[in-house]
């Protein structure tokens, strides 16, 4: 038995949304799905994982405030040690109400640089990346819904993708 | 269950607290005495003084700056907490008792039945005595700042702040009530004028009445921060005062078209007033720091060595920041009851210890003890500000029914 791709075409989101839910419903997974804007909602109906991008930037945010402290230490504590606001301590817990901003800018700076790398490199959003839209219809008013499945349920799908409201069906 | 009733055991235990509340405040007025190197004509209680002071301004504070979160919904059109309307309408509405009671504290201050006040002894303004000699009691800086804390100016600010942030308060209930009935968006947008009318007024004000309330407690210091911090303290209360109703309500049953969704919108604004807060007393506090000068580190020497608060002061700034950020960082905790019932809590607490370290260093000095009349006003207070939350939730219903934007609401979706 072949496998095959099932390419349905919608002119709104809200027909697509609902045979998205009939689809899972009867156990049908639905690979993807192409759209002009964000839906609102269409992770959870088409079974999409929840991102895992926050923890990410918790980690990159950690790190972040621990080179930032490091940086500070080594610099105005250790390299060259600074009288901080008249308080010649030469310690880093006496200063640290000075060293807050700085950690606080470091944390941010690479938790958010480090979010957006991730990101590009997880959908592969590289210079030079081919597009990976099947039609580029979609980008502007036109909704697409990816489903692969096996030869034998080609016929039922198809039948709730029409029943749905799907304007066209193509295979590949 | 759209109508709350106020069951008789809920309403015997706020009239015990209030009960516990009174006897204390009247029994630390017989037992408490000035204490060692103090003289006693000087002190009239001051303890028990500070303590209704204390507890007048954060509960007033909670109250008021739910008045204030009303008004930026209402400014900012904001649709998915009209579900919650009623909740932090009934919030609101302890500013009427809450300003009755800061005015009577004013006013004993005023009349010298307690000097928390400094500036409000006319004997500081005088160089020279009746006789020609130098006035012993005579204060450079207080007579400096003799054009600002005049009487006169003093009581028309006070009774301004308190009477307008009352009528606002008011209209927007009244209106909050004609609009179930009447429907249709006049309403709707009339509020929006008030209420960007009120945060006008209130921008100025929530500065203006913190200097002249709470910072002038400490009358040689002042600080340009003060205004700022002292009202996202209060703003965290009342958004935790809010959420902890939300959660009570939703326990019992009510408020069936609240999700977890707008748990999740009330938990962010927690979350990030509690970085505002934050924000706030540090800017305050590394400035003072990193500057070193005399006259205004005082206020955080008093605060960190010379009275004794040190611990005190550190557990309230890692309570109040370290412990919301780290716990209601991830989506779940914020769409979590028992989670935010917990952090609440704790940050209501924490909050009320911020207004307990700016009232008692500067009045009470080092003879801070964590006693009875410390526990027993704040608890007194709580059943009162409990009775009458509870009686306006009450008195309406608990979901609107004409809102323009009730619709939206029930089907916020994040």
């Amino acid at each position: 038995m072949s496998n095959i791709v099932i390419h349905a075409i919608y002119d709104d989101e809200e027909p697509l949304m609902g045979t998205a839910k009939t689809l899972r419903s009867q156990g049908i997974k639905v690979k993807d799905v192409f759209s002009p804007f964000p839906i609102h909602g269409i992770d959870s109906v088409i079974g999409v994982p929840r991102t895992r991008i926050a923890i990410c930037a918790f980690i990159y945010g950690i790190t972040g405030a621990a080179l930032g402290t490091l940086m500070m230490w080594y610099m105005m504590i250790h390299d060259w040690p600074t009288d901080i606001g008249g308080k010649p301590s030469f310690a880093y817990y006496m200063n640290v109400p000075a060293f807050i901003p700085i950690t606080f800018e470091c944390t941010v700076l690479c938790a958010a640089h480090g979010m957006v790398i991730t990101h590009f490199l997880r959908s592969w959003l590289v210079p030079g990346a081919k597009a990976k839209n099947p039609d580029p219809r979609t980008t502007d008013d036109k909704f697409m819904m990816v489903i692969e499945t096996k030869e034998a349920s080609k016929s039922n799908i198809e039948s709730i993708l029409r029943s749905g409201g799907a304007s066209e069906i193509h295979y590949k | 269950m759209n109508n709350y009733t106020f069951t008789s055991k809920t309403k015997n235990i706020t009239f015990g607290l209030m009960a516990i509340g009174l006897i204390t405040i009247v029994g630390g007025f017989m037992t408490d005495h000035a204490p060692e190197g103090v003289n006693p004509e000087d002190y009239n209680h001051t303890r028990v003084w500070a303590n209704i002071l204390v507890n007048s301004w954060f509960f007033m504070g909670i109250a008021l700056l739910a008045t204030f979160f009303m008004a930026v919904q209402y400014a900012a059109e904001v649709a998915w907490s009209v579900s919650v309307k009623r909740v932090y309408e009934a919030v609101s509405s302890y500013l009427p008792v809450g300003a009755i009671i800061m005015f009577l504290v004013l006013l004993a201050g005023q009349l010298h039945l307690h000097n928390l006040y400094q500036w409000m002894d006319p004997a500081m303004y005088a160089e020279k005595l009746a006789d020609g000699s130098p006035n012993p009691k005579f204060d450079e800086v207080i007579h400096g700042k003799s054009a600002y804390f005049a009487p006169w100016f003093f009581w028309l600010r006070t009774i301004l702040y308190l009477v307008v942030w009352n009528l606002f308060q008011r209209g927007f209930i009244k209106r909050s009530v004609e609009e179930d009935l009447q429907g249709g968006t006049a309403i709707h947008y009339k509020n929006m004028g008030k209420a960007a009318i009120f945060l006008v007024f209130f921008a100025v004000t929530s500065s203006t009445s913190s200097w002249d309330w709470m910072m002038s407690i400490d009358i040689h210091w002042f600080s340009t921060m003060y205004g700022w911090y002292s009202f996202s303290g209060n703003w965290i209360s009342a958004m935790v005062t809010i959420m902890l109703f939300v959660i009570y309500l939703k326990r019992r049953g009510y408020l069936e078209q609240v999700n977890e969704n707008h748990i999740h919108d009330i938990g962010k604004w927690m979350f990030a007033v509690s970085f505002l807060w934050s924000y706030l007393w540090f800017c305050q506090f590394m400035l003072i720091w990193y500057t070193n000068i005399p006259e205004e580190i005082i206020y955080f020497q008093d605060r960190l060595h010379n009275y004794g608060y040190m611990g005190l002061m550190w557990t309230v700034f890692f309570m109040n920041f370290a412990f919301p950020m780290i716990m209601l960082m991830s989506r779940d905790s914020k769409r979590n009851y028992f989670f935010l019932l917990v952090v609440g809590l704790i940050i209501l607490v924490g909050h009320w210890l911020d207004v307990y370290m700016m009232v008692m260093p500067g009045t009470v000095k080092g003879n801070h003890h964590f006693g009875l009349i410390e526990i027993g006003t704040a608890l007194g207070f709580l059943g009162l500000v409990l009775f009458v939350i509870h009686s306006a939730l009450a008195k309406r219903p608990l979901m609107v029914k004409q809102h323009p934007y009730l619709e939206e609401s029930i089907h916020h979706h994040v």
